[in-house]
Parts: C-alpha cells; sequence; structure tokens
C-alpha cells in the first residue's frame, strides 16, 4: 500500500493492483456447457512448469502458459458475444478513474485464534475487581440442564482468515493503462502478491 | 518495497527533489498554501524541525516547533502535501537525536541549538 492524494488535497491510502492483461482463453456457452461464463489468465508460467493437458487450453488461446484461471459467470445482457477467445482485456478498456469496483481475495491466514478476534467478542467482564483469567474468554456457551447440549454453530475460537473476502466500494483513484495499473482507494483481501479479483 | 508502488510513487519524485534536505534540528520557513472560502493565501511557519516521520514514503510527515509568545506551538505538515508550497532552509542545526522531543520541556537558553559548522 501508498497514498496519494486526491483532487481536493487529501491523502487517501491506496493499494497498487497490477491488473492484467488478462487472456480469454474460454468462452462458454449453454450449448455445450449448460452455462454461459468467459475464464480469464493472467500471470506468465514457465514453460516446464506447465501439465500436458493445460498447454493445449491455452494453444487453443493462441496463447502462453499462464498461472491463475478464473471463471467469471453470468455476464450482463450487454457484454454477450463481445468477446472471442484469444481476446486480450486491457485495464484501460475497463475501468475508468473515479469509478467503484469490488475486489474479491483470499485474506491472510492468522491460525488458531480466540473469540475477541475471531468474531469480535467483547470479553467476559473487568480486568480488576477479583477478576482474573476471564479477560478474553468466550462466556457462557448455552444454558444448562435444557438443552443439556451446545446449539450447532455457536461462535468458538478456532482457525481464522485464509477466507475468501469481498471487499465492496473501492474508489479507483489512478489508472496506469502502459503498465496495467489500478490504485484504490482502500486496502484489499489478501497478503502482498496475493491475487485478487476486481469486479465492476 | 515494491516495484509497482514506486511507479505510482515516481510523480511526486518531483516535489520531493523541490525541497531542500532538510532534518531534525534545522530551522525551516514552511510556506502554507491556505484557502479561505474561494481566495487562497500563503501563511509562513517558520520554526525548528523536530522530526521527521516515515521518510521517503508518501505519507511522509515532519513536525516544526517554533515558540510564539511565549507559548510552544508544534504543526505537522505531511510532507508531499499540495498545500505545503515551499520550505525553505534558514539554519542548519547539530543535534544527536533525530526526534527533538526534549526541546519540549525547556524554554528561552536552554531550548538553543546549536548551529552546523560546514
Amino acid at each position: 500500500m501508498t497514498s496519494i492524494y486526491g483532487a481536493d488535497g487529501r491523502n487517501v491510502a491506496c493499494t497498487v493492483i497490477e491488473a492484467g492483461p488478462c487472456v480469454v482463453t474460454q468462452v462458454k456457452n449453454e450449448a455445450t456447457d449448460g452455462y454461459k461464463a468467459i475464464q480469464l489468465s493472467y500471470d506468465e508460467r514457465k514453460d516446464k512448469n506447465t501439465p500436458k493437458a493445460l498447454k493445449g487450453h491455452f494453444a487453443k488461446a493462441k496463447t502462453t502458459p499462464k498461472k491463475k484461471v478464473v471463471e467469471f459467470r453470468d455476464f450482463r445482457e450487454e457484454f454477450e458475444g463481445q468477446v472471442k477467445i484469444g481476446d486480450k482485456i486491457m485495464v484501460g478498456e475497463v475501468f475508468k478513474e473515479a469509478e467503484f469496483l469490488d475486489a474479491i481475495g483470499t485474506s491472510k491466514g492468522k491460525g488458531f485464534q480466540g473469540v475477541v478476534k475471531r468474531h469480535g467478542f467483547a470479553g467476559v467482564g473487568e480486568a480488576t475487581h477479583g477478576q482474573h483469567n476471564r479477560l478474553r474468554a468466550p462466556g457462557s456457551i448455552g444454558a444448562c440442564s435444557f438443552p443439556s447440549r451446545v446449539f450447532k454453530g455457536i461462535r468458538m475460537a478456532g482457525r481464522t482468515g485464509g477466507d475468501r473476502v469481498k471487499v465492496i466500494n473501492l474508489q479507483i483513484m489512478k489508472i496506469m493503462p502502459e503498465k496495467n495499473l489500478i490504485v484504490v482507494s482502500g486496502s484489499v483481501p489478501g497478503a502482498k502478491n496475493s491475487y485478487v479479483i476486481l469486479e465492476k | 518495497m515494491s516495484e509497482l508502488i514506486k511507479l505510482v510513487e515516481a510523480e511526486y519524485q518531483e516535489k520531493r527533489n523541490s525541497l531542500p534536505a532538510f532534518k531534525a534540528g534545522d530551522t525551516i520557513n514552511v510556506h502554507v498554501k491556505i484557502t479561505e472560502g474561494n481566495k487562497e493565501r500563503i501563511q509562513q511557519f517558520q520554526g525548528t524541525v523536530i522530526q521527521r516521520k516515515n521518510i521517503s514514503t508518501n505519507g511522509e510527515t515532519f513536525t516544526v516547533r517554533k515558540v510564539s509568545s511565549g507559548i510552544g506551538v508544534e504543526r505537522i505538515f505531511p510532507i508531499m502535501s499540495p498545500s505545503v508550497e515551499k520550505v525553505e532552509l534558514v539554519r542548519q542545526g547539530s543535534v544527536r537525536r533525530a526526534r527533538l522531543y526534549y526541546l519540549r520541556g525547556r524554554k528561552g537558553k536552554a531550548a538553543r541549538i546549536k548551529e552546523k559548522m560546514s
């Protein structure tokens, strides 16, 4: 992340995203696949690390092997039939400055975490007045002899992070089409250099 | 820092180069753009730099302290802010730390900073 100054002189925290060029490697339609979708591929992959089956798949789109393959389903009517297999999708064609987009990514894994971090519990009671070692505890997890069990879905400690997370309404502060860069306000899910899906 | 971030920050490089090299202990004069209604004017703020934070990033700030009619005044300026019009280096000081918080507890003669011998 970095920060840039907007038109009104305010400093805005920003994330720099390299978005493309993405290649259309497959166009699915109802006749052959049962649903409509386009498949985009991004990020160069070494030839020696690509299985033969995938090499053939990329050869069909007349492109080099790619690392990340993502399918986008059910486009709006107006985009019907606009993309062909092998098309390159560039940043400048899709996004414009000052528009809003959504970013989907996999959040950073945080390991086994307690309920305060994981679910935003407030902990139990106070630190003083004779209270001890209950500060970040979950508290009660249910009643006693009835129902004499713990209900399913009670929020407890456990593995945190590493989920698919969507952040909505990030404003595009700047676009650098020649470098395929998008600068969006705010943060996106995931670690540095991880993949995100951008939706409009 | 990632190469991509450097690309984005490159456009601010010109402004960075236009500023003099100053550090904690130096006396500087900051020309601040102030908007009142739809009129713009320049205000000057002269004082001692007591710290520079987040150096070499776009979020870098510096704190200027001066004593105005017996009352200590500190202002924090984001270095890349469009409202920082100009920075003049008035006097270079010689200090042993990067953060001169000790100046806050001192006044008069005790708050002096030795001039840097070049």
